[in-house]
């Protein structure tokens, strides 16, 4: 059924439909004689509010609005992987194609490839009885990933009617399923979704497992477990798209969603390029094979901004439910609850804190809550893990944005303008940064890395929060005056901070760090610290010990030993052993 | 079938109210006929039925509330496009103002300009020499990225500005096909002025296409200034095939002029009064910059805004920031002492550059020379704040050398004339003769091989270098002696 009404008033991305009856709240309608896609979001008994998600230049009053009588949804099917849409599900390859290298309104283009064939095995039979959730067939979507289709999680039945295995559109029918009404529903290979509804699961399960991401700072010393939240703030230039990239190249997800929300177009042209040549280690394929991208760059429509974190989040869920792990990246949900602050100024309702609207808290805890560990409805377990980058006003933390995404994240890698200065990168503050989820990681860590490791990483940081404390005192009276024990931390930190923390994303041995080295590395760094220790306690001044190189030497071990050849850290112990002897018998 | 409408309903700073306005469509362009004959353009910026805002570029004065006849134009704003636009000069609405009569268009663009979509976006990897030490070495630019220089009143931004314009232009096969759109937004009549002979000086005037609105000109025109330019430096590009570099200045100006207008028509304010869409706003001027897959131009742009009480959080720059890819940021200290230019070193950013340098680019040695230069330098500053403290006599040996790094680094390297050209091998053999100061093990960003390679070789230039100039102040036989005697 489609409604027809009339536009009333313009103003910016925001249109009125006066004396309307015929639009319920979040529906989905088309706007105008080009109809440009637009969300109900107010309605009242003299009004009704649409937010238009494409410019509104030239649209006159007295143009057709049109009801879809559902809300904003995204279609959910074969052929996410390897695209690029934009915020509201639009795909940019296909729109790039049609009308050029600009783009124009109306597009109308569906969200998958409907002449794609895909070769589908089913795997169910007729008489099967089928609930929410259960896979009824399969395809190769890409070469490292199954793709499963599913029953709605609303819909339960009898299979009444299965097609054979073959090729099939992604709008074919592949199965009839007969409800306990006697109602005949068709499934396809896709189906679609309410964005700002959460899939449902059948249970959340507790975080129990680490998101590996390769990156030192983050695995030792801040990790995020599987389905868990982080934040990135940080100001413009300390590094939270590099970040993210780093994150999306190496983290052990199954799939990730990349939403480049209000960002720069350039960093998604780049994301395109470099993401096509990067083979991911496990499957040995493109990692654009297991990444869905979602661009809605800044000088793109607010509205479709707005949608665009939800339509990422929603793709997740899908891929989750088929039991993957799903690891989202937001850049940037400064942007997103920016477009969130327009609309609300152009509805002219009541600001609150720097003229966001009294409903970011809530809007940010929904959005959060959807990631998570969860048993799905099928059975099968999957996560969802959300990593936002928040983009604070003037690098000030206590913005409401940061303020409020803290609350709902249990990560906080906060990047820091002077370490990034230095070009420490990654410049996450290590003082700043705190994880939640220790305890919930340690059984984990203590099973699969041994007791040494949580042992070797509580060292470290009780190492740099000495450093912190006497950096203080260096800072006001210098470091020739502190007693030798004291400098000798000053210096196993500075190992610790520019061997260790510091990590160069463009250099092809370190971008990426497997777990064991990463332990290996901290096992001799301490190594050195203990040994040294124990000579100044025999009365042998540090610069003596400093003389020796072993700091330097370790300072530089992140590139000269490749992650396949762990052996060499044996001989970097005996070096030690050897010079530091040197200098006892000197 | 044309109406006018005579008469208005309500005045409000440049806002102008109608009512009873059949067929308006949203962002049209209106013509306002005053009674004593002369024209005004206006654009609508609400509807609401048979109301509608405008808002008039020129300005509301002498608009009474019967003197007028409106007529709807039937389309927004668009921009006459030709090749003949090099060379010209216009308002900022895109009104020739050079006496050269009007332009016959080709084609006409809407100024708001259509997001490129990012699939068809080229990544801009091709660097732009631009002769600067600072610049081509630690935040190059690169071709079709948008790189703001942030500095204040008083500083040296114009003519930073001017000589990139000049020194940029001579690079590549492609030089030829270079062309630059200025863009004055509420600058001084002498600084558009300085631009202009600067250009003429350096023979490139016919390849400018200039848009002046200055400070006394009417604010909703500011508005369209960066829209006329971008949209003229898009045709070049995309079209025409050109390498175009758009000098925007003021970009404080601008947002201000948004500012006014926001708040005449009654917007709730963000921060410091700025409406809640500036991000939203700069990014759909600052991402028109870019080059495309298929097409041989591009929009390189080099926005100038000067920051409030050189405070770099103000609302314009910290969101500028997070828009551009990096950005050039000049220090007041610096300035007062004389370097010019006064480039800030640390909080300077090329976030493109990382792709644009290296092997078969620049040089291999590049990225971790300026890696290496920036922590060298970061040192320095912890240095000189201890120093304010204890005193400089009572730093440790290494703190004295970073500071010694630190003021070789200041003069010698950042400094350089205004109409000095380095190339990037003078660039990056200066940049490693300076690191002679420090120790080999100093240098924890550069591995074992580079520092074979083009540290050691830098020190012996030096050594050279030091010998010869003290053989020339001694007028000593030869130069071992006087190295002999250090």
């Amino acid at each position: 059924m489609e409604t027809q009404d009339l536009i009333y008033g313009i103003n910016g991305p925001v249109v009125t439909v006066r004396n309307s009856r015929s639009f319920s709240m979040m529906e989905m309608v088309f706007v105008g004689k080009e109809r440009l896609v637009g969300e109900v979001i107010g309605v009242s008994d003299k009004v009704t509010t649409i937010q238009v998600y494409e410019e509104t230049t030239g649209l006159r009053p007295g143009e057709p609005v049109y009801g879809t009588g559902s809300p904003m949804n995204v279609t959910l099917g074969p052929g996410l992987l390897d695209n690029i849409f934009d915020g509201i599900e639009r795909p940019l390859k296909e729109i790039a194609k049609q009308k050029g290298a600009f783009i124009s309104r109306g597009s109308s283009v569906s969200s998958l490839d409907e002449t794609r064939e895909w070769d589908v095995t089913v795997t169910v039979r007729e008489g099967d009885s089928l609930k929410g959730g259960d896979p009824y067939a399969q395809c190769q979507e890409t070469l490292a990933i199954v793709h499963k289709c599913m029953v709605p999680p609303t819909l339960s039945g009898t299979v009444t009617k299965v097609a054979a295995n073959g090729k099939y559109h992604v709008n074919d029918t592949i199965i009839e399923v007969t409800d306990s009404t006697g109602k005949v529903h068709p499934l396809t290979l896709c189906q679609r979704w309410p964005i700002r509804t959460p899939r449902p699961v059948a249970q959340h399960l507790p975080p129990s497992v680490p998101l590996i991401t390769g990156q030192r700072i983050l695995d030792t010393l801040f990790p995020l477990s599987k389905g868990g939240t982080a934040a990135i703030p940080g100001g413009f230039g300390t590094g939270k798209t590099v970040l993210q990239h780093q994150l999306a190249k190496w983290c052990d997800a199954d799939i990730i969603i990349y939403v480049g929300c209000g960002e720069r177009g350039n960093e998604m042209s780049q994301v395109l390029d470099e993401f096509s040549e990067l083979i991911d280690p496990k499957s040995g394929r493109p990692l654009t094979d297991r990444t869905v991208l979602i661009a809605n760059t800044s000088n793109m429509p607010v509205a479709a901004r707005e949608a665009s974190i939800y339509t990422g989040i929603t793709l997740g869920e899908y891929y989750r439910d088929m039991g993957y792990n799903v690891a989202l990246m937001a850049d940037s949900t400064s942007r997103w609850a920016e477009a969130l602050r327009e609309i609300s100024g152009r509805l002219e309702e009541m600001p609150a804190e720097e003229g966001f609207p009294a409903y970011l808290p809530s809007r940010l805890a929904e959005f959060y809550e959807r990631a998570g560990m969860s048993k799905n409805l099928n059975g099968t377990t999957g996560s969802v893990t959300v990593i936002g980058a928040v983009s604070p006003q003037g690098s000030d933390f206590s913005e409401p944005v940061t303020q409020n995404t803290k609350r709902f994240t249990r990560c906080f890698w906060a990047l820091d303008k002077s370490l990034a200065y230095a070009r420490h990168y990654p410049a996450i503050n290590w003082m700043q940064s705190y994880s939640e989820y220790f305890t919930d990681l340690d059984s984990w860590f203590l099973k699969n890395e041994g007791n040494d490791f949580i042992q070797y990483r509580k060292q470290i940081s009780v190492l740099l929060q000495q450093e912190n404390k006497l950096m203080e005192i260096v800072k006001l009276i210098g470091s020739d005056v502190l007693p030798d024990d004291q400098k000798l931390t000053i210096q196993i930190a500075a190992v610790i901070r520019i061997g260790f923390l510091q990590q160069d994303a463009l250099n092809a041995t370190d971008a990426y760090v497997p777990l064991e080295k990463q332990k290996l590395m901290m096992k001799v760094i301490l190594y050195l610290y203990k040994k040294s220790k124990e000579l100044l306690s025999a009365g042998i001044p540090i610069s003596s010990i400093i003389q020796t190189g072993q700091f330097d030497k370790l300072i530089r071990m992140k590139n000269d030993i490749p992650s396949d050849k762990l052996e060499m850290f044996d001989d970097y112990m005996k070096d030690i052993d050897k010079a530091l002897s040197g200098i006892v018998s000197a | 079938m044309i109406l006018d409408y005579i008469g208005v309903k309500d005045i409000n700073g440049p806002l102008i109210v109608l009512d009873d306005i059949e067929n308006a469509s949203f962002e049209e362009i209106v013509d306002i006929r005053l009674e004593d004959g002369t024209m005004r353009q206006g654009r609508i910026v609400q509807i609401d039925g048979k109301r509608i805002v405008v808002q008039v570029f020129e300005g509301t004065r002498g608009i009474s509330l019967t003197n007028t006849r409106t007529r709807l134009m039937g389309h927004p704003m668009e921009m006459p496009l030709s090749p003949e636009i090099l060379g010209r000069v216009f308002d900022g609405s895109g009104r020739p103002i050079d006496g050269l009569g009007d332009i016959f268009p080709v084609k006409k663009e809407n100024v708001n300009g259509t997001p490129i979509n990012p699939v068809s976006r080229l990544y801009p990897k091709n660097y732009i020499n631009t002769g600067i030490s600072t610049i081509d070495t630690l935040m190059t630019l690169i071709r079709g990225q948008k790189l703001p220089i942030f500095s204040g009143s008083g500083m040296k931004h114009n003519e930073l500005a001017v000589q990139i314009a000049r020194q940029a232009k001579i690079t590549g096969a492609e030089g030829g096909n270079f062309a630059i759109v200025f863009a004055a937004m509420g600058v001084k009549a002498d600084v558009a002025d300085y631009f202009r002979r600067s250009f003429e000086e350096s023979g490139i005037l016919q390849k400018v296409v200039m848009f002046l609105n200055l400070a006394n000109d009417p604010i909703i025109e500011r508005i369209l200034t960066p829209r006329c330019a971008l949209t003229v430096a898009e045709y070049l590009a995309f079209e025409l095939g050109m390498h175009i570099l758009v000098i925007m200045t003021d970009m404080t100006s601008y947002a201000e002029a948004l500012r006014e207008f926001s708040s005449s028509k009654g917007e709730i304010p963000g921060r410091k009064g700025f409406p809640g869409y500036l991000y939203s706003d700069l990014a759909s001027l600052y991402e028109r910059a870019g080059m495309i897959r298929g097409k041989t131009g591009s929009v390189t742009q080099l926005p100038i805004l000067t920051m409030p009480n050189d405070d770099v959080t103000h609302p314009v720059p910290d969101l500028t920031g997070y828009i551009t890819e990096g950005q050039i940021v000049l220090d007041r200290s610096l300035d007062a002492s004389g370097v010019y230019p006064p480039v800030s070193v640390l909080p300077s950013l090329s976030r493109l550059m990382k792709d644009g340098i290296g092997k078969g680019y620049t040089r291999e040695d590049h990225s971790v020379l300026s890696n290496q230069l920036f922590a060298a330098y970061a040192k320095v500053m912890d240095a000189r704040s201890l120093a304010s403290v204890i005193g400089e006599e009572e730093l440790s040996a290494e703190d004295k050398q970073y500071i010694e790094f630190g003021r070789q680094f200041e003069t010698k390297f950042v400094e350089q004339g205004p109409t000095e050209n380095r190339s990037i091998e003078q660039s990056l053999d200066l940049g490693w003769e300076l690191l002679t100061a420090l120790p080999r093990r100093a240098l924890d960003r550069v591995n074992s091989q580079l520092l074979d390679k083009y540290y050691e070789p830098a020190k012996l230039r030096v050594q050279q270098k030091n010998a010869d100039a003290k053989q020339n102040l001694n007028h000593s036989p030869t130069g071992s002696e006087a190295a002999a005697s250090e």
